[in-house]
């Protein structure tokens, strides 16, 4: 179904060979993707497609154009090295570029499970057939969508660089409603075997049920128990706005020059890693250069920050290993997140709270600040109020004003217990996490 | 492209499909996007591809792909049809979409320049100076200006007897200055925020909004903002210019009416609505000064085309007449729930996406009043312009906003610069605190290109037509 490597190393021989420019890169995607998804407890939408895409990057002196096609006839492939001249030849010198990267040693990493390849629509039906039984045995309602897809990318330069990675990849996740209440479950894998939809039901079908008669809470400063659904998120922001090299440089990064500085609590450790099996391993980024573990804050002071070529190389340091797809304008970003996990069980993270609230997850965050790292957003599917180390009630959702910053100044306890989640831009791997003082701001009806 | 949407058509029926539809897409785009003096994004890209849909046995599939053959449509046909047998695995009630659906016809986006045909010279030219004078400005650290355009050519057949093409065109634009300095950043942006303002024109759209005029301006507020003074905290009288109420028609009424999702089809993602069907013709949505109306057929919105992806053709539907709640965004299925037609609602992102009800232009309708007779009327309150920041919950009720600037309004007058402006409010209440909208003098369709919805997500061009409008009692400076 696939390309293939050595069909993707074709193409990319022949996409260099037709190139005249002083440099060229060619960036090669290949994907099979399905998806099954439900709602109202069977399965409404149900996709899969097939697709690949070709991006041509030509360099002519310091300047760089950047074209793109899902057609691989010879003439296609020629149009598209054209298109890229032509845009390069109509560009200005771009002062900042140095090169494309010269080839480094890159190193394979297992991310391949043929069973996930293999996923059919029968199977995956099956699935979402046992998570909307398990949801009408409890008389609630399931909706979800459950995707496996195998991709391959390639990268070639003319430089040298060749580099082929392919991977698997299964996520599922559920909401589960009543008249009055929500709960929320997912999964990602590379391996769809270590995807349990019964296991995944329970999760969501339980944090309904206990959610049912949610009572209205007034908004303030609370402690918070955020599981790690909530901790994510808060990831994301931290690496949209704070650890990429272009608002580091730009000066709107919570890092800009604070690198050495204590910039969150000494409990607080994250850091990116794209080689590690713990995350979903990707071996090199989009321009063919090798990843590689960058620390970014260690024990809360801001240690490093996310290069790609163009970016290091107005610091004078090499890439990271972070390059977004060529045509991209955000600067490199971290995908591999990970946050250091504690020593706490999340029963005893609970009985330490005397007044609280456990947000199970965060629904359409947004930044309000971004260089404080302010951010708002509601609470979703599983919301309830802690009273004496012990969870009393449901809660109707809150409303949210926070930095994420000082909430990393706050936390108190983390629990050794992870999980593996997608992200904004990539995945992460967090744990959960106890706050003190979380500003909820509002409320809504339900 | 007919040859194969025939041969995908009579696969489809072959093996089994009770309704089938292909849809061809071919799209060309290309954006530039200048940062500070350098031309850091320059793409051009092209791409093919169709996508079949199927009811098999009263359940849905669909598969898509990029190869162009007629072995290809045979394969990705049959393959629908094996995913729409899949889909009954779990149960549930069949698929109804209603009566046919028959057009045999063409539309085409009327513009006046191809933006494909400017010179690619003279295009980087104007945003290179664009941003040197935004850069002039003391404090702005970034200057970036960009300009998108795409042209579609979608090809749409049924297995009722449609056969529809379409060429579409859209063209974009959009400034930003970032400012820094002691910790604050703020930054404005022109004529929208996040990313462009966007509409189905060609280069005359980019004409019209005279970039390089207005970047002075744009550079100068971005660095007043650093030291304007913050949000009072309170409850007041806003007044939002109509690029923020873009915005705000958009998150608590565009998608609150789409049927999809009031019918629970999108509750494991986007959610669901608080506009549930029982409230249909009765529920008070807001004042006698809230008319909201979706038409896809307003000249250069970017929610305009001549048939949706189900090949229903673009009209007009009231949404919210003088503050009753009077329609729903529908396709052919949710429309045949309520014993209705389709008002053309369904989009795809691409030919590898189905289509889902999207927003096509969901305007508020225009008042009486001009803006400055609006603010000279007002006693006390807060002016806010071009949204920042937003956030509402999965059911449309709760929301909070940021605009880039804002300034108070005394006595009828507008007053100091504030900084880091936010509101929120709970829909119903909001609008029913509409006491003013400004005249079709003052009405703009703004562009929001980058509307999420779906899974695997998809990406809908939506266009929202207002003019500034004011609220009562509203919650301010939520921002501590």
């Amino acid at each position: 179904m696939l390309p293939g490597e050595t069909q993707l190393k074709n193409i990319a021989d022949r996409v260099l060979a037709m190139s005249g420019a002083e440099q060229t890169e060619v960036l090669l995607f290949a994907s099979h993707s399905a998806l099954t998804r439900f709602a109202n407890s069977y399965i409404h939408q149900n996709v899969e497609d097939t697709s690949v895409e070709v991006s041509v990057r030509a360099v002519a002196g310091k300047k760089i154009g950047v074209a793109g096609t899902n057609m691989l006839s010879d003439e296609s492939l020629r149009a598209v090295v054209e298109r890229a001249a032509a845009l390069a030849a109509h560009q200005r010198e771009n002062e900042d570029f140095r090169s494309l990267p010269s080839p480094r040693p890159v190193s394979r990493v297992d991310a391949w499970a043929q069973r996930t390849a293999a996923f059919g629509p029968e199977d995956r039906a099956a699935v979402v057939a046992a998570i909307c039984d398990a949801a009408r045995e409890s008389k609630v309602t399931a909706a979800g969508a459950f995707r496996t897809s195998a991709a391959e990318v390639a990268v070639a330069n003319s430089l040298g660089v060749f580099a082929y990675h392919r991977e698997t990849n299964a996520d599922i996740n559920t909401t589960i409603m009543s008249g009055d209440s929500s709960g929320y479950a997912s999964r990602l894998s590379m391996d769809v075997d270590a995807i349990n939809g019964k296991a995944v039901a329970a999760e969501a079908i339980d944090k309904c049920l206990r959610s049912a008669n949610p009572i209205s809470l007034e908004p303030g400063v609370y402690d918070v128990i955020l599981e790690d659904y909530a901790t994510s998120d808060i990831l994301d922001y931290l690496a949209y706005l704070g650890f990429g090299a272009q608002p580091y440089q730009e000066k709107r990064s919570f890092m800009s020059g604070r690198l050495g500085e204590k910039v969150v609590g000494e409990n607080v450790t994250i850091w990116d890693d794209g080689l590690s099996p713990e995350t979903m391993p990707m071996p090199f980024d989009f321009e063919g250069v090798p990843k590689r573990r960058v620390d970014l804050i260690t024990d809360g002071v801001a240690k490093g920050i996310v290069y790609d070529s163009y970016y290091g190389g107005k610091e004078g340091k090499e890439s990271t290993g972070h390059a977004l797809p060529a045509g991209a304008t955000y600067g490199p970003l971290p995908m591999n997140l990970f946050l250091k996990p504690g020593s706490a069980s999340v029963d005893d993270m609970l009985s330490s709270v005397e007044r609280g609230i456990w947000v199970s997850r965060f629904w359409y965050t947004r930044p309000v600040h971004p260089l404080k790292v302010i951010v708002t957003g509601m609470t979703r599917d599983g919301t309830f109020l802690i009273e004496g180390g012990k969870i009393t009630s449901p809660i109707k959702n809150l409303r949210f004003m926070q930095s994420y910053l000082d909430a990393l100044s706050q936390v108190e306890m983390i629990s050794s217990e992870t999980r593996l989640l997608h992200g904004m831009i990539g995945v992460s791997r967090v744990p959960t996490l106890k706050v003190k003082g979380w500003t909820f701001s509002g409320a809504t009806e339900f | 492209m007919r040859d194969l949407v025939s041969r995908a058509l009579d696969t489809a029926a072959q093996r089994g499909a009770a309704y089938a539809d292909v849809r061809v897409v071919e799209r060309r785009a290309q954006s530039i996007t200048v940062r500070n003096q350098n031309v850091e994004g320059l793409t051009a890209e092209e791409s093919l591809g169709f996508g079949v849909r199927v009811i098999v046995d009263g359940y849905w599939g669909f598969a898509g792909s990029y190869r162009m053959t007629l072995e290809e449509a045979d394969y990705v046909a049959s393959q629908a049809v094996a995913i729409a047998r899949a889909s009954s695995r779990a149960g549930g009630p069949q698929a109804d979409i209603g009566p046919p659906e028959v057009h045999v016809d063409s539309y085409r986006t009327p513009f006046r320049v191809d933006p494909f045909a400017v010179s690619l010279d003279d295009k980087i030219a104007l945003l290179l100076r664009v941003n040197e004078a935004m850069a002039r400005v003391k404090s702005i650290v970034m200057a970036e200006s960009n300009v998108y355009y795409q042209r579609e050519k979608k090809t749409f057949g049924s297995s009722e007897g449609s056969f529809i093409e379409q060429d579409l065109v859209e063209t974009g634009c959009g400034i930003e200055a970032t400012a820094v300095d002691e910790g604050e950043v703020q930054q404005r942006s022109y004529p929208n925020s996040v990313g462009r303002h966007q509409g189905t024109e060609g280069w005359e759209f980019v004409e019209r909004y005279d970039l390089a005029g207005n970047a002075p301006r744009v550079a100068e507020e971005a660095a007043a903002l650093l030291t304007a003074k913050p949000c009072p905290a309170g409850t007041t009288t806003i007044i939002l210019d109509g690029s923020q109420l873009a915005l705000q028609v958009h998150e608590s009424c565009g998608h609150a009416v789409e049927l999809d999702r009031v019918l629970g089809t999108e509750a494991a993602y986007a959610g669901t609505s608080f506009l549930t069907t029982e409230k249909l013709g009765n529920f008070r949505y807001g004042s006698d000064a809230v008319t909201l109306t979706a038409d896809a057929t307003i000249h250069g919105g970017l929610g305009t085309f001549g048939y949706d992806d189900e090949g229903v053709p673009a009209q007009s539907t009231p949404l919210v007449s003088k503050g009753l709640f009077v329609g729903y965004l529908t396709s052919r299925e949710t429309a045949a729930a309520l014993g209705q037609r389709s008002n053309g609602a369904m989009r795809a992102h691409d030919f590898n996406r189905i289509p889902l009800i999207r927003m096509t232009n969901v305007s508020l309708e225009p008042g009486d009043w001009s803006l400055a007779d609006l603010i000279a009327d007002t006693d006390e309150g807060i002016y806010m312009e071009t949204n920042r920041s937003w956030s509402i919950d999965q059911r449309r009720l709760n929301f909070q906003f940021g605009t880039e600037l804002a300034r108070e309004i005394k006595n009828g007058k507008l007053g100091d610069l504030v900084k880091n402006a936010t509101y929120a409010g709970m829909t119903p209440q909001f609008w029913g605190s509409c006491d003013a909208v400004c005249s079709r003098d003052h009405w703009v369709v703004w562009g929001t290109p980058n509307c999420g919805k779906g899974q695997p997500e998809q990406i809908a061009h939506t266009g929202h037509g207002t003019a500034p409008a004011r609220f009562r009692n509203v919650q301010v400076g939520l921002m501590k």
